[in-house]
């Protein structure tokens, strides 16, 4: 469910990075001032936990195939909300340094969909409620169950809206939505399954493991209020920062070249200098004048033009894309063997 | 045992690498988020103008020594959830965007590779930062730029202790193939319950003592290194002025284009 950075833009990878920002720094702000900041070092081997835990692939009832296990909701409930949180932000990390899971830019998108759900909204609101006191069996296997479900679907469904507000790919919403909400719902049965079976093992063999994480944790005394206030804030702002890059106009210098001038390239003046020199430009060309049929017009182009849609591509210009980003490409090539014959040479 | 020990506590993971000569992580950090942003802040039908991007990881790649083949197989990894949405493009959005000697190719397909080739870039800019940097002086960097020092302390464990958990719950998975029958056998959901139960519990052991013994020498929340960072302008701040510089530029002006119009003479 890792969200990628090809299908984000700059200005929703960049609000959803202030978002995780913020939740970090106060998750870790809340961690420090708890009395045992020395915890560290169990966090650090739980998040490395995680990394083990999902090298056991075990097979899925009816289906016939394997998975493995997310770790997300274990983690909440073994550590708490704000512990747990931090855990979750280390592993993503890594994955995304090391697995090439998503990417940079996407990384605050992941660390909302797969840390904030699972930490603060299903432990506090669903397990904690259900199974935080007086844990039994059966308690434990609907709340990790419905947690991990309930927790899974948000997170989907933030991976649809955030792809949704980038707008790079084609999906419609609601073709989106029912491609990924099944899917989830049937991954979290099973990490709820799973969740439940590690959580009764730790919970038999070790009661005050849980015991001792159910009574300290849960959300109480937080001024979610705030917290809401601050996140939308935050997103509201760096959104409008970003939100340039997202532009649907063309470039800034364009865009007011195009209202001061009334056209979005100045003309050269006809004849005199110029003239000259661009015919003979035009004589000394390998390729003169080269111009291709345009699309034919159609209902997509007129639809495409009201919405004024990311900068349209004409086939004139696409011919010198395509050849000028080949030739691009070989420069590239050409440097990088350059660069290795050079350093080679040096050692 | 004495190969392992100096690589978990030592601050360059890899002594062969002199890593007096490569710029400092801070920079490297920038330098990264400045190119994956300029990589996503192109057009969704744009494919040339993403290719003088290119330039970066094969400077940094061959520079630094990273093998094209390693880079090119983690990068693959990303490839099947981009390439899952992606693909709906080309059902979804027919309008003919270019046409080359009778062929016509539909926006769907240009927005296809456009999207193909972000994944690329973006994905390899990541795992190049990793794999020219030790992950010890990334996490340092990190604390330099201000990250909470929990998040860094957690991540600098979490690395440590990754591959000791991985391989104890490989010997698991492997003591439990050699006891069950059959050729391939599988992990039933209840068993892997209990085997990850066991891990967990046996990693919770593993981490009191390590706290424990963490404590008895001062521990007090901070990890704390030999080698500190030291920023050079000339040399770091050359390196991030210089990448962004270039990033810039290929945002600002069509390279591809001018290069092609340079070559036909337009």
């Amino acid at each position: 469910m890792h969200m990628a950075d090809a299908l984000l833009s700059p200005a929703v990878g960049g609000t959803m990075w202030a978002v995780a920002a913020g939740l970090t720094a106060y998750s870790a702000k809340k961690l420090k001032d708890s009395p045992d900041e020395s915890r560290v070092p169990l966090m650090g081997v739980l998040g490395a936990f995680i990394f083990a835990a999902q090298m056991i692939n075990f097979s899925i009832p009816v289906t016939g195939s394997s998975g493995h296990i997310g770790g997300g909701m274990i983690l909440a409930i073994l550590l708490g909300p704000y512990a747990a949180f931090l855990v979750l932000v280390s592993v993503l990390t890594v994955q995304a340094l090391f697995f090439a899971d998503g990417g940079l830019l996407a990384l605050g998108c992941n660390i909302f969909n797969m840390g904030f759900f699972p930490c603060f909204i299903a432990y506090p609101f669903i397990y904690l409620k259900i199974a935080g006191q007086n844990p039994t069996r059966k308690k434990i296997l609907l709340a990790a169950t419905l947690s991990a479900v309930v927790g899974l679907q948000l997170g989907a469904f933030s991976v649809v809206l955030e792809t949704m507000a980038s707008g790079i790919s084609e999906l419609p919403f609601k073709t989106f939505v029912l491609l990924m909400q099944p899917i989830h719902l049937a991954i979290g049965f099973i990490e709820g399954l799973i969740t439940t079976a590690v959580v009764t093992f730790v919970w038999q063999a070790r009661p005050e493991v849980l015991e001792a994480s159910s009574r300290k944790t849960g959300l109480r005394g937080i001024p979610m209020k705030k917290v809401l206030t601050g996140l939308a804030l935050a997103a509201v702002v760096t959104g409008g920062v970003f939100s340039w890059f997202a532009s649907s106009y063309p470039d800034g210098l364009e865009w007011s070249m195009a209202r001061t001038s009334g056209s979005e390239e100045l003309e050269a003046p006809e004849g005199g200098i110029h003239a000259t020199l661009s015919a003979l430009q035009e004589k000394s060309a390998f390729l003169p004048d080269y111009g291709f049929r345009k699309a034919p017009a159609n209902e997509y182009e007129a639809a495409a033009g009201e919405h004024a849609h990311w900068p349209a591509v004409d086939p004139g210009t696409s011919l010198s894309g395509l050849v000028g980003g080949s030739l691009t490409l070989i420069l590239a090539g050409m440097a990088g063997m350059l660069i290795r014959r050079l350093s080679s040479g040096r050692n | 045992m004495g190969r392992v020990e100096p690589s978990l506590f030592s601050s360059t993971s890899d002594p062969g690498i002199d890593q007096a000569n490569r710029p400092d992580p801070r920079a490297f950090w920038v330098v990264t988020f400045a190119f994956v942003l300029t990589v996503t802040s192109f057009g969704k039908y744009e494919i040339s103008r993403l290719t003088p991007l290119f330039f970066y990881p094969v400077t940094i790649g061959t520079l630094y020594g990273v093998s094209a083949r390693a880079l090119l197989r983690k990068a693959f990894f990303a490839l099947p959830f981009v390439l899952l949405v992606g693909l709906f493009n080309p059902l979804l959005d027919r309008q003919v965007l270019l046409e080359i000697g009778g062929y016509s190719l539909s926006g769907g397909w240009v927005s296809f590779f456009s999207i193909t080739m972000r994944s690329m870039l973006a994905v390899t800019s990541a795992i190049l930062l990793a794999m020219t940097t030790p992950f010890d002086r990334l996490c340092l960097g990190l604390e330099k730029m201000r990250v909470p020092r929990v998040l860094v302390t957690q991540l600098q464990f979490l690395h440590r202790y990754m591959f000791l958990l991985r391989g104890e719950a490989l010997r698991m998975v492997r003591a439990h193939d050699l006891r069950a029958q059959g050729n391939k056998p599988r992990i039933a959901l209840s068993t892997a319950g209990s085997m990850i139960g066991l891990l967990l519990l046996r990693a919770l052991d593993r981490a009191t003592r390590v706290h424990r013994a963490m404590l008895v020498r001062g521990f007090d929340g901070e990890v704390r290194v030999l080698h500190p960072l030291r920023f050079s302008w000339s040399r770091d701040g050359g390196f991030a002025l210089g990448w962004i510089l270039y990033f810039v530029l290929v945002r600002l002006v069509n390279l591809p284009e001018w290069l092609f119009g340079w070559v036909v003479g337009r």
